[in-house]
């Protein structure tokens, strides 16, 4: 790779443990993720072998072993992998004039152009820019060569989406022949030599810090944070950086005078719970820096989901089953990008008082077809929708599993081929000439959403 | 009422009725099985308001009489009496015990009032046929292990019976639960002609089978649009039927197949079973490579590891490979009368058709999975 790594003047995860404290001091393990030597030594800058200034110096360093692995502007690093010519060049992944960006690589970060930013406006501020259309498929097919170096290493990884997990390595130091973090230097490695794309690792005594950590050092970093220092490192934090503290449930807590992590310490637990149900559990404790949820390797992505809410309240059955279609043909359009497909699929439906019902349906085999997800869909709408009005109207796919076993066909259901044969050949006209290009009448005409 | 009766013949009678009977109820008159004394015979009903079961036995009556008794005590009690024993029943005037007496042992069972239990009425019956018991378990063994489960599509819940017109008339019984379909077909009985198309529920199926096990002989079936009787010498079993439109099942079924593989049903059976042993409970796969002579059946599992048997066969078109649920196939071996099945494919995704060539009236088309 060309890309340089942090500068010497970037003082990485060292900032962390701050020097002034006399237990800090002495002898600590370090780690060169380039040559992955790995020393005892007082705070060091360099590696005594190779020389290099990518190192890792922490007090619980051979001891952590819980990480979180985030690829670097995962799209963005594809696509400049793919084409050297892009290399230097601000790069933003993301659909046409009116789509938001879904990557922004590292030179288009240094003009202000962040993800999930409206095109235009990241164009604005970096016109020159290129723009490059989200390829999916190769994304996701990188996604999973380097799931399998992650699996390579252990069998406990818990993917959180395409281009990040978190890794179990505890008990592995043995077989690895080296503690945690040296095996995911290594791992890191692999990926850059064998698959061509950056990415970063939080390493910690838990999921909620190494997710934490992960971000600290990027890109390419490597950020420690260990269970001595967690609550002087979370205390200033926002409580929104908590995974799991929305929009509503952090104006919850502001409201109640918590906006920093440091600021939940001050409640009892019961009290917590009491106030926020099941979270406020897990608040008291994540403000402690504790999190005992295990590395799941049998979760990844639960579900694929699409929701929509209305200008104003809808009561019609009718026009809510309009809207209902084109969210099944979204969801179904994600789960056939990613290859996977979805067994139970749930009604979303929110009132006016925005209190949230959900039903949902298992069906005989997965699918990934917006007709059976509709199908599926409509009777439990049928049902709730008796002249209530609603405010929110969405779709999901759970319990998902790979395609290869969607769709097949159904015996009890004569017409179910002909409509997976017509649906597929829409997409193929679709792929071919744009979205807009073939649609079925249903979700046409009535009033205006 | 007084009676006594021989403890077998009582314990026959109550293991036919009590097992309609749902072990929990929340409308109790429905936990109890309707005694009635009287002409020298001992009648016996349960119902769950969807099926009802009335048997009679011959009993020695001193006093004709009727009350209603929890069904599963009743026969847990007449179970557990010693074998040759003679029972006696008796009520009070007031009715509200029963007293059943054997041996030295005694026991006294509440009741409820026999006006408190459901009638159900069969109502006209216009369709009349007798199928041998023989007929009438072959229609059933063969599709039952097809029904559907799943509670929304609730019209597959059941056997579907109706009479059709192939070469000749016949009275056929469809099952399907969407990744098999079973389709077994007798020459139409006489009286058959003109009947409607009905889905007999499963729990229904159910019960019909245990009192088919103990019937030699005719049985004798009435039916209308919603209802229908079995009823065998001393038994009548009456049901609701499944009030649904059977999907259009001749469409699914593959006229096209051309790939014919034969294959000795016992010894494939048994290596599926083999094979299967290491496929994962979930995803029972096992995979078939078909070639010349040679059938090389194979199942593998992350977890457990993998399984190859090959087994010879009859076939003479190019090599397929096609997967299918292990347990699927068991249950269609299971059902196969003649020394071979047949199978009849089309490719790796497409309903295969499973044939037995000793019942030309059974057919079986099962969906491959993906291996």
């Amino acid at each position: 790779m060309t890309r340089e790594g942090p500068g010497p003047e970037d003082p990485g995860p060292e900032a962390l443990v701050p020097s002034d404290r006399p237990e800090m001091e002495g002898t600590r393990p370090h780690l060169c993720r380039d040559c992955l030597a790995d020393w005892r030594a007082p705070p060091a800058r360099t590696c005594p072998d190779c020389g290099s200034t990518r190192i890792v110096g922490h007090e619980e360093l051979d001891r952590l072993a819980i990480a979180h692995i985030d690829c670097d502007a995962f799209y963005a690093s594809i696509e400049k992998r793919d084409d050297p010519g892009l290399v230097d060049r601000p790069v933003l992944i993301g659909g046409g004039r009116r789509g938001v960006v879904s990557a922004a690589c590292y030179v288009a970060r240094m003009y202000g152009c962040r993800s999930a930013m409206p095109m235009f406006k990241a164009l604005a501020a970096c016109p020159e820019a290129v723009v490059i259309k989200p390829n999916m498929a190769k994304y996701s097919a990188v996604g999973r060569e380097i799931r399998q170096l992650m699996l390579d290493i252990t069998p406990a990884v818990e993917p959180l989406s395409i281009d990040e997990a978190f890794l179990d390595l505890a008990g592995t130091t043995r077989i690895h022949g080296g503690f945690p973090a040296k095996t995911l230097a290594r791992l890191v490695r692999r990926i850059e030599t064998e698959i061509g794309v950056t990415a970063s690792i939080g390493l910690a005594p838990n999921k909620f810090l190494a997710k934490l950590a992960s971000d600290l050092d990027k890109p390419r970093g490597f950020a420690v944070i260990g269970a001595a220092e967690a609550e002087e490192f979370l205390a200033p934090r926002p409580v929104t950086a908590i995974f799991g503290v929305g929009k509503t449930l952090g104006a919850k807590l502001a409201r109640d005078g918590i906006t920093r992590i440091g600021d939940l310490r001050r409640f009892e637990r019961e009290m917590l719970m009491a106030r926020y149900g099941a979270m406020g559990a897990r608040l008291h404790a994540f403000a402690r820096g504790l999190d005992d949820r295990p590395v799941d390797a049998s979760s990844g992505a639960k579900s694929v989901s699409n929701e929509t809410t209305f200008d104003q309240d809808i009561s019609d059955v009718e026009a809510l089953k309009r809207i209902l279609w084109p969210l099944c043909e979204k969801v179904s359009a994600r789960l056939k990008k990613a290859d996977i497909a979805g067994r139970t699929v749930t009604l979303k439906l929110k009132n006016r008082d925005f209190k949230s019902i959900t039903r949902s349906h298992s069906l005989p085999a997965p699918t990934q077809l917006a007709e059976t997800l509709y199908r599926t869909v409509v009777p439990m709408l049928e049902k709730e929708a008796v002249g209530t009005r609603f405010r929110l109207i969405g779709v999901g796919a759970s319990e998902l599993t790979d395609s290869a076993d969607a769709d097949p066909f159904d015996l009890a259901d004569p017409d179910s081929g002909k409509r997976a044969k017509i649906e597929r050949a829409i997409d193929t006209v679709r792929a071919k000439l744009g979205d807009g290009a073939l649609s079925k009448g249903r979700g046409w005409g009535g009033t205006k959403r | 009422m007084k009676l006594t009766i021989e403890r077998a013949a009582l314990l026959r009678a109550l293991n036919h009725v009590q097992s309609v009977v749902e072990r929990r109820n929340t409308i109790p008159i429905l936990s109890n099985v309707l005694i009635e004394a009287k002409d020298g015979a001992l009648g016996l009903t349960a119902t769950d308001m969807d099926i009802a079961i009335v048997e009679r036995v011959a009993a020695d009556i001193a006093t004709a009489g009727a009350t209603t008794a929890p069904a599963h005590t009743l026969y847990d009690i007449v179970r557990k009496l010693p074998d040759g024993a003679q029972v006696d029943i008796e009520t009070a005037g007031d009715s509200e015990r029963l007293t059943l007496k054997s041996g030295r042992s005694r026991f006294t069972l509440s009741t409820l009032p026999t006006d408190d239990f459901p009638v159900m009425s069969g109502g006209d019956m216009p369709h009349e046929f007798e199928l041998d018991a023989d007929a009438l378990r072959a229609l059933v063994d063969r599709t039952r292990f097809a029904i559907s489960t799943e509670e929304t599509r609730y019209y597959l819940n059941g056997i579907y019976v109706h009479a059709a017109d192939g070469d000749h008339p016949v009275l056929r019984a469809v099952a399907t639960d969407g990744h098999r379909l079973a389709r077994v077909e007798i020459p139409l009985p006489d009286g058959a002609n003109g009947m409607p198309g009905v889905i007999v529920p499963r729990k229904t199926v159910g019960e019909l089978r245990k009192l088919i096990e103990e019937t030699n002989g005719g049985i004798a079936i009435a039916l209308s649009e919603t209802k229908i009787r079995f009823a065998f010498g001393d038994a009548v079993l009456t049901s609701k039927l499944i009030d649904g439109t059977f999907p259009d099942y001749e469409r699914v079924i593959p006229s096209g197949n051309d790939k014919i593989m034969t294959v000795d049903c016992d010894d494939f059976a048994e290596a599926v079973d083999r094979v299967s042993t290491i496929a994962t409970e979930k995803m029972r796969a096992v995979k078939m490579k078909i070639e010349g002579d040679q059938m090389e059946l194979s199942a593998s599992s992350q977890e457990n590891g993998q399984a190859v048997e090959e087994v010879g066969i009859d076939y003479g078109k190019e090599a397929i490979e096609i997967g299918f649920n292990a347990r699927y196939l068991l249950d269609i071996a299971n059902q196969v009368e003649g020394e071979t099945a047949e199978f009849v494919m089309a490719d790796s995704s497409s309903p295969t058709i499973v044939r037995d060539p000793k019942d030309p009236g059974a057919l079986y088309v099962l969906m491959p999975m993906r291996v």
